[in-house]
């Protein structure tokens, strides 16, 4: 590691002390200001957690079922608190069970400091019990790694990592510790992480870019805003609202923009993307100026690209240069953080009011009410509906609640319906659609925000892959509320085959267990619910519950999921039925 | 349309860049045509000179994820003609076919290439230019019975005065 690093002087801690490697990296985690982790341990983390058990009052470990629990825990801690999530696990398969979690985190822009154990240095590369080359296998899934094989590296490891998690773009980065590194011992000292050389997390903000993309603004006659995390990472919430409201630009969410501003904000338009709102997919292709903040133009949002908005001009905000032109060319990149870029946009911009074109968009949001959203939220059918469900939690808990999803259906309707007063409130795997991410990464929300209600909304197959948390769940006492949208189909499979394999259902049907009887066998509370008479109380039972509850409603089998633009399909071929 | 680019990249010094380096061609199913990396005229610094055939929007992105690397400190692309390149190719031909006829010593002599060491069994070559010569050199030579050859990736100066980089830090250190 010779990257070359600068250092906060008078951060440096007061007191030298003799100590291990492992208890250097807990001392480490403290100065980063971390006070809970996520993990599991085994043989070649052991002396870390041995140094645990003296540090326990001052860092929370929440005990996962599975390496990948930890990664996804980690996550939904760090997207509710807005910090660096930390997982902790042994070498091998701890380490191998953490990739998916990683990927998902890389791919989402979370920021993560994963922490793995690993064989003693004199046994890398002798295939040594429970040696696995962690460097080389997180290598594309991670903003950064670094092996550690002596004691007196770990806190500068430790420092740049944080460093590098949390700056610029976000992400997860993975400390591979080798067992005698973490024995061990030496002088510690820790000195935080200012800059590193070859690596520059926010680009300046080039005025002349702000003011040439003003300009095109103050000429548009049907400008277009589309939000992505980039506006929640960069903590310009504010900015946003204030660059909307002073230019009376409309507003479209990406999956993972959702929450940046209140759903009921009239220049908010609605969910951009495969299953968003059919507004802010056709008036893409009716712009003349789209405005990208934040959002890197996933095909699960552009559809075919190429007939995405051919007739519009686009300025694109964006931290990562990497992104600009990477999919959609751009007419004005502004690099920056959103924070800085939308501020300084703001004031070069015209006060505006697109009234007229708000209007088209809320045209197209009757046509919709009409062919979908009525029949979703206040079905006539006998079946209850996923988007009813989701309906009676915003009314039962005042659209404040964090929401966290699994994927699959439910997770598109979730998005498309649940109700959002603050931002950091929804929490999805977006880029990486990760089937199991919904029930731990809860965990980490709660712990994250524990003063804020959690409704985890899962489907009965994406619980089944990390169901196993629910002993975490019992065990830590974290009060999530599961809400389990059962079809017993692997949904958005089942609609796919619907609609484009003849209604081959090839390994969609699902036979479940009873899910309340297992949330009982973890002392977790509970009911079943398949009526509409009964679907207000249970879920003001759920909300008043003091501890984490189980809901699980059988919902109607086959439902799908409406508005869509089908695979290769233009977003302005959005199917409403 | 595809043509020949080179990328030049300046790196810090750190275990596994170059992994992390070629995996970014790797998962877009780009083919490195060649590579090498070396100490840059800047003390600590490294440098990656990568040679692939490609469009110029995938010269340009790559170039982008590189640059995002957390070690590298900056990554540039040129074309053929931005730049001065050279490849380094070794022949080994057997003393015998070089003794017979003065024709090999004229071929090397007429390529600009020189003998670097001779042995009772066998004769190296070596040549220096663009892999267009050196390959040329080595279809001549095989007439007479090449038992090796072997040719370095490209080497590349740019036509600027001084290191794309020595602006750059300089930049970076001012700020600091
Ligand atoms: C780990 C993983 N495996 C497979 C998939 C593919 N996949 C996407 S949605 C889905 C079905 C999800 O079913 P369920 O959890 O019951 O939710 P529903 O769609 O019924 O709401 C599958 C299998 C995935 N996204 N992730």
């Amino acid at each position: 590691m010779e990257t070359m690093t600068k250092e906060k002087k008078e951060t440096i801690s007061p007191v030298t002390k003799h100590i291990t490697g492992s208890e250097a990296l807990l001392l480490s985690l403290i100065e980063e200001g971390v006070d809970v982790i996520f993990g599991y341990p085994g043989g070649a983390i052991m002396p870390v957690y041995d140094a645990l058990y003296h540090y326990e009052e001052k860092i929370r470990h929440i005990l996962v079922r599975h390496e990948q629990g930890a990664a996804h825990a980690a996550q939904g801690y760090a997207r509710a608190s807005g910090k660096v999530g930390v997982a902790l696990v042994t070498s091998g398969p701890g380490a191998t069970n953490l990739i998916t979690g990683i990927a998902d985190a890389m791919i989402d822009s979370t920021p993560l400091v994963c922490i793995s154990g690993q064989v003693g240095a004199p046994l890398l590369g002798t295939d040594a019990f429970q040696e696995t080359d962690v460097i080389g296998i997180s290598m594309p899934v991670t903003k950064w790694n670094v092996q550690v094989t002596r004691a007196e590296d770990i806190p500068a490891a430790i420092a740049k990592a944080f460093y590098i998690a949390r700056t610029g773009r976000p992400g997860p980065v993975l400390v591979d510790i080798t067992k005698d590194a973490q024995f061990a011992k030496f002088d510690f000292s820790y000195t935080k992480c200012e800059s590193i050389r070859s690596y520059v997390p926010v680009p300046k903000v080039d005025i002349e870019k702000v003011k040439e993309a003003a300009v095109i603004i103050n000429n548009a006659k049907k400008p277009y805003a589309l939000i992505g995390q980039g506006v929640i990472l960069g903590g310009a919430e504010k900015e946003l609202i204030a660059f909307l409201e002073k230019t009376g630009i409309p507003a479209a969410w990406t999956l993972l923009g959702a929450s940046a501003m209140r759903t009921d904000h009239p220049l908010n338009m609605g969910m951009l993307g495969m299953h968003g709102n059919y507004g802010p997919n056709v008036k893409t292709n009716e712009c003349d100026v789209l405005i990208a903040i934040g959002m890197r133009f996933d095909d699960r949002v552009t559809g075919d690209v190429k007939r995405y908005a051919k007739q519009a001009k686009i300025i694109h905000l964006e931290i990562d240069p990497a992104e600009i032109d990477k999919i959609v060319n751009t007419t004005v990149p502004v690099l920056g953080d959103t924070k800085e870029s939308l501020a300084l946009l703001s004031e070069f911009v015209n006060p505006g009011k697109h009234q007229a074109w708000v209007n088209e968009f809320k045209k197209c949001a009757e046509i919709e009410y009409e062919k979908v959203i009525q029949n979703d939220l206040y079905p006539e059918k006998e079946g209850l509906s996923m988007g009813e469900v989701i309906r009676r939690i915003n009314e039962k808990t005042g659209c404040d609640a964090i929401l966290v999803t699994d994927v699959g259906q439910h997770q598109m309707v979730a998005a498309r319906y649940f109700k959002f007063n603050q931002t950091r409130s929804a929490i999805t795997s977006g880029g990486l659609g990760t089937m199991g991410f919904g029930l731990p990464a809860s965990i980490g929300a709660k712990i994250g925000a524990p003063e804020r209600e959690v409704v985890c909304v899962c489907g009965d197959g994406g619980l089944q892959m990390t169901i196993q948390e629910l002993g975490t769940i019992f065990q830590s006492e974290v009060a999530v509320k599961i809400v389990v949208l059962n079809n017993n189909f692997l949904g958005m499979v089942r609609q796919w085959q619907q609609l484009f394999f003849d209604k081959r259902y090839s390994s969609t049907p699902l036979i479940n267990p009873d899910f309340i009887a297992i949330a009982k066998a973890y002392s977790i509370a509970g009911q079943k619910v398949s009526s509409r008479n009964d679907l207000d109380g249970a879920i003001e039972t759920m909300i008043n519950h003091k501890g984490p509850y189980m809901l699980e409603v059988k919902v109607e089998q086959e439902d799908n999921v409406f508005p869509m633009v089908a695979a290769g399909s233009s977003v302005s071929e959005i199917r409403l039925e | 349309m595809e043509q020949e680019y080179i990328i030049t990249a300046f790196s810090e010094n750190s275990i596994g860049l170059l992994n992390r380096i070629t995996i970014i061609f790797t998962r877009r199913q780009v083919n490195i045509e060649s590579l090498t990396v070396s100490q840059s005229s800047i003390q600590g610094v490294h440098k990656f000179t990568i040679v692939i055939k490609n469009t110029l929007e995938k010269v340009e992105k790559v170039t982008k994820q590189i640059e995002k690397l957390v070690e590298v400190l900056k990554a540039f692309y040129h074309t053929n003609d931005e730049i001065i390149q050279q490849e380094l190719a070794l022949y080994k031909v057997p003393t015998d076919a070089l003794m017979k006829s003065n024709e090999i010593e004229n071929l090397v002599r007429n390529s600009g290439a020189r003998i670097l060491e001779i042995t009772p069994d066998y004769t190296v070559i070596e040549k220096t230019g663009y892999k267009t010569e050196t390959q040329d050199l080595f279809l001549k030579l095989d007439a007479y019975g090449v038992t090796q050859f072997t040719r370095s990736g490209t080497v590349a100066v740019t036509k600027n005065p001084k290191e794309l980089l020595t602006q750059y830090l300089k930049e970076i250190e001012k700020i600091k």
